[in-house]
């Protein structure tokens, strides 16, 4: 086939771009070689619209072991355990086909996390989907949940955390983030990097099949009306393979024959032996006639491009080729010797004895396109003035119950009840809690971790948004009582060749980046998805943020359920009743502009460290961050869980009764503490110059606002966790 | 005590059996579903998981494994063969117990606590444990019991019903059926009752700080009824 101009532009690649091949090449490349441009010089794989933004990011600290750019990122927990993990988003094929899109995203994030050594000890995910009363949302929702579900559960790996919402910005292009945490010793950690001459190319696990050949190119466009026709670029999972897979790979990891291991992700063979050669600054020769294949007389275009899953590539160890097939033997796997390192810098395919592609690996890696591209900086919105008036007619126990029952606010069981979330048997706090904690196996140790995301934020204003998911991100894991390490980011968003659109990734990038380095809490991996609209319309800016956390006794953490009558409620952190953009200006008073509350980073690190402070010295019973819905929710949810009721006193100091417990205020926890601890808990926040009102005292089953208003548990808690279960039922 | 506990590829609850057995004074040996033979065992433990990706149907093709012969004629002289999720699914269709399970009544997975009640407590398993419920877990697609009339009248007539779902009380009731199960059925029987077949895991509910811990109740009296 004569490559065109015409034919570079279907495959992605605008006209310079197709240049700059040529210009390279010095030469036209064929059909192979175009396919393999094409793959790196995506979107999803070449970064090119964010790697200048994302190079601000903090990434460095005491206890990072591995920032951006391997497979996943590795933090140090103490006594040579290190965690390996990382958030991937996997839109685009969960929109087309939502069971096999989050199954194999879910596939290949713990791919990801295996590759480098470490046994994955628990999944998280971050999903948005389009309004409740589109007629795809339910579909897509189960979907999904199914999807998660049937990979997560099968494999067995506990899924212990996450975060669902809908709006409609995700009618068209729902959001599916994934996020694995592995576990592996400081000494055994895998790397990409290829090293050494003449090395053996191996390839283990599924053969290779025709799906999912453009997938990553797929990501990479925006969606139209003829979206339904690319349904065969979506990959099909089979977690039985993968689970074989994982075991195979940790018992030849146990030895010392594996010199680099890369996953097939995105781009499959083409990326992953492309990034080791690239790393390892040497060249790689394949011969594709050796790559086990599913199906007869596929080319060696399809073979390079095919997205199979649970496939790897490894270099090994010379001789080491018979005790490496012996294990994979055993678990049933494909595994064979396809290729050599070499020294030439290039990537040399062969096929029928001709060589059928030969390209210099810079021109894929560091030379691949990079754009500054044009973005619009966002001001931040004035504040509304709410009158008086607006809040005469409300009722604040119907309010609450609204609130509540709010799709993005009410229990998500009927989601997390078909994931298998207690299998590995480590699991000390599962999902429908401020984060997921599983205990390190075998010792006091655990780990907590929670996904966050603010699009109305983000949207209203990025940089704030930006810095507040990671502010929550942080909050939710004190609240169990770990201490912050790292993040990891997943961010999405619409067409970076839009300003509107590239500005809002600008920001959000700068807001996680200035509070990430504030919290001392670094981006050690992450992934963004651009591209995420239909038509012209773009989703809200979502980065999702996954944080992690350690705790040093399993023993010693936090929950969030009422513990006894009598106790007395905190809250800590200042309110300020601020309205615009909360759940109650948006959904009870229709109030859809203004600024996002505005975050304090000196406060939010100083009121974390203080209640952790409070946490070690035992004095907290129980915790809970106020985010979406404010106070009363946050308390309301504590109630439900604990099935204690509680008196609310008025805060001492003058603030309309729907701000202060409706306000969206940063930055804050409410925390139960014994009556006689009162006097040392208020010492310690006063020295450390901490605000807090008392909310109430612990009662046995009602909350009851002021003389006016009084609700029973029972009744908020059927509002709680009746809305999803009716919502999939109908 | 000795046990063994069969890894057939697929099986992702063999660790965590392995760990309550261990923790409750087994001496526990792990045997690959390829081997001939079992170790010398008093309890011969399947675990849970997803056995072949339970294609085809689940257990049926760990059912022909190579091992399972021997199990067979361990089961057969009367040795404890214990099947916990996946492994009652096994079980079934090893056809050492009647009847099958079937996908969820409402198509989902579940994952979640639930109370169980015993029904006969005349066994090696559940002989002297005081408390009439337990709490266990369960975390599983199919595990909706089904067998024939008469073959409901026959295990009811032979006493081969382990447990029901029921409430914290003990009380059965169509409401606390969380798979549709036939008769609120959670666990069965051979007739000999050295065979027990369950969906809930005992070995998930080993720690107060986990799911709770009458999971250790079940295992500690296993062992000690063993060594009687």
């Amino acid at each position: 086939m004569m490559i065109s101009e015409k034919i570079a532009i279907d495959h992605g690649l605008n006209k310079e771009e197709y240049k700059k091949i040529c210009d390279q090449l010095k030469r036209t490349p064929n059909i192979t070689e175009l396919g393999i441009f094409s793959a790196m010089w995506n979107e999803h794989c070449s970064y090119k619209s964010s790697r200048l933004h994302l190079k601000n990011l903090p990434t460095k600290g005491k206890k990072v072991i591995q920032g951006p750019g391997e497979n996943a990122g590795v933090i140090d927990i103490g006594d040579d355990d290190a965690i390996v993990f990382k958030i991937e988003s996997h839109n685009h094929p969960s929109f087309i086909e939502p069971y096999q899109g989050a199954a194999t995203g879910v596939g290949g994030i713990m791919r990801d996390v295996f590759t480098m050594g470490a046994r994955p000890i628990a999944n998280l995910n971050s999903i948005h989907f389009g309004s409740p009363q589109h007629k795809k949302t339910k579909n897509l929702l189960r979907g999904v949940v199914h999807g998660i579900g049937g990979y997560g559960n099968c494999i067995g790996v506990p899924t212990i955390a996450g975060q669902t919402s809908f709006d409609e910005s995700y009618n068209g292009n729902i959001l599916v983030n994934a996020m694995t945490l592995g576990l592996v010793k400081k000494n055994k950690i895998f790397y990409s990097k290829a090293a050494g001459l003449n090395k053996p190319v191996i390839y283990v696990g599924s053969k290779t099949g025709r799906d999912g050949i453009h997938g990553a190119s797929m990501a990479s466009t925006i969606f139209d009306e003829k979206i339904e026709e690319k349904k065969p670029t979506v990959q099909v999972g089979d977690p039985f393979t993968e689970k074989l897979l994982l075991e195979a790979c940790l018992e030849l990891m146990a030895g010392d024959s594996i010199i680099a291991i890369q996953d097939m992700g995105a781009a499959g063979l083409t990326s992953s032996s492309i990034e080791m050669a690239s790393k390892g600054k040497l060249g790689i020769e394949i011969n594709l006639n050796k790559v086990p294949c599913r199906e007869s007389k596929m080319t060696p275009y399809e073979i390079m491009l095919s997205e199979s899953q649970e496939r790897m590539l490894i270099v090994l160890e010379n001789g080491k080729e018979n005790m490496a097939k012996k294990i994979f033997d055993k678990w049933n796997l494909d595994f064979a010797v396809i290729g050599k390192t070499t020294n030439s810098k290039k990537i040399e395919l062969y096929f029928d004895d001709k060589k059928v592609a030969d390209i210099p690996i810079d021109t894929l890696v560091e030379n691949s396109p990079m754009y500054d591209r044009k973005w619009k900086k966002i001001k931040l919105p004035k504040k509304n003035k709410i009158g008086k008036e607006k809040f005469k007619n409300l009722k604040i126990t119907n309010v609450l119950n609204k609130i509540l029952s709010n799709p993005n606010i009410c229990s998500k069981e009927w989601i997390w009840q078909q994931y298998d979330h207690t299998v590995m048997a480590d699991t000390i706090l599962k999902p429908g809690s401020d984060a997921g904690v599983v205990r390190i196996h075998g010792t006091n140790k655990a780990v907590a971790s929670s996904v966050d995301s603010s699009a109305n934020y983000c949207y209203a204003h990025p940089l704030t948004g930006g810095k507040q998911i990671v502010c929550e991100s942080w909050r939710n894991l004190i609240s169990v009582g770990a201490e912050p390490i790292a993040i990891t980011n997943c961010l999405n968003f619409g067409n970076p060749e839009k300003e509107d659109n590239m500005g809002e990734f600008v920001e959000c990038v700068q807001g996680i980046g200035q509070a990430s380095k504030y919290l001392n809490f670094p981006v050690v991996s992450g992934n963004v998805s651009f591209y995420n609209q239909t038509k012209d319309k773009g989703i809200k800016p979502t980065p999702s943020i996954g944080g992690v956390g350690l705790i040093q006794d399993y023993k010693k953490i936090i929950t969030m359920d009422l513990k006894k009558i009598d106790n007395i409620v905190l809250v800590i952190g200042k309110t300020e009743g601020h309205l615009d953009q909360s759940v109650f200006a948006r959904d009870i008073l229709s109030q859809k502009k203004g600024p996002p509350p505005e975050i304090n980073l000196f406060n939010e690190k100083n009121n974390g460290e203080t209640v952790l402070n409070l946490i070690k010295k035992n004095y907290i019973k129980s915790a809970h961050d106020v985010s979406l819905g404010g106070i009363i929710t946050a308390i309301a949810k504590m109630c439900i869980k604990g099935k204690k009721g509680i008196n609310l006193k008025k805060p001492n100091y003058l603030i309309q009764q729907f701000e202060y417990l409706f306000g969206e205020d940063q930055g804050r926890y409410i925390i139960e503490i014994e009556k006689n601890n009162f006097d040392k808990v208020k010492e310690i926040l006063n020295k450390s110059s901490v605000h807090y009102d008392e909310l109430g005292i612990i009662t046995k089953k009602d909350i009851i606002i002021d003389s006016k208003s009084k609700i029973t548990i029972d009744e908020l808690s059927a509002s709680n966790k009746t809305w999803l279960t009716n919502y999939m039922s109908k | 005590m000795n046990s063994s506990v069969i890894i057939f590829p697929g099986s992702n609850c063999d660790r965590d059996m392995d760990v309550a057995l261990k923790k409750f004074g087994f001496k526990n040996k792990m045997v690959w579903h390829d081997e001939i033979e079992l170790p010398k065992s008093d309890l011969v433990v399947l675990p849970g998981g997803f056995s072949y990706g339970d294609y085809l149907r689940c257990g049926s093709i760990a059912s022909k494994s190579k091992i399972i012969k021997s199990i067979i004629n361990f089961a057969k002289s009367g040795g404890l063969v214990l099947g916990i999720c996946n492994g009652f699914q096994i079980l079934i269709e090893t056809e050492l117990l009647p009847g099958t399970l079937l996908r969820n009544k409402y198509l989902e997975f579940i994952c979640k606590n639930v109370f169980v009640k015993i029904n006969n407590n005349e066994n090696n398993y559940f002989k002297n444990i005081k408390k009439n419920t337990l709490e266990f877990h369960i975390a599983h697609n199919e595990g909706n019991y089904f067998c024939s009339d008469s073959q409901i009248k026959e295990i009811n007539d032979n006493n081969q019903i382990a447990l029901f779902y029921c409430n914290e009380n003990g009380e059965i009731n169509e409401k606390y059926n969380p798979n549709g199960s036939s008769k609120n059925i959670a666990g069965i029987f051979n007739k000999e009752k050295n065979i027990l077949g369950m969906m809930p895991h005992p070995e998930r509910m080993i720690d107060a700080y986990l799911s709770g811990e009458d999971g250790s109740i079940f295992f500690e009296n296993l062992v000690n009824n063993l060594k009687q």
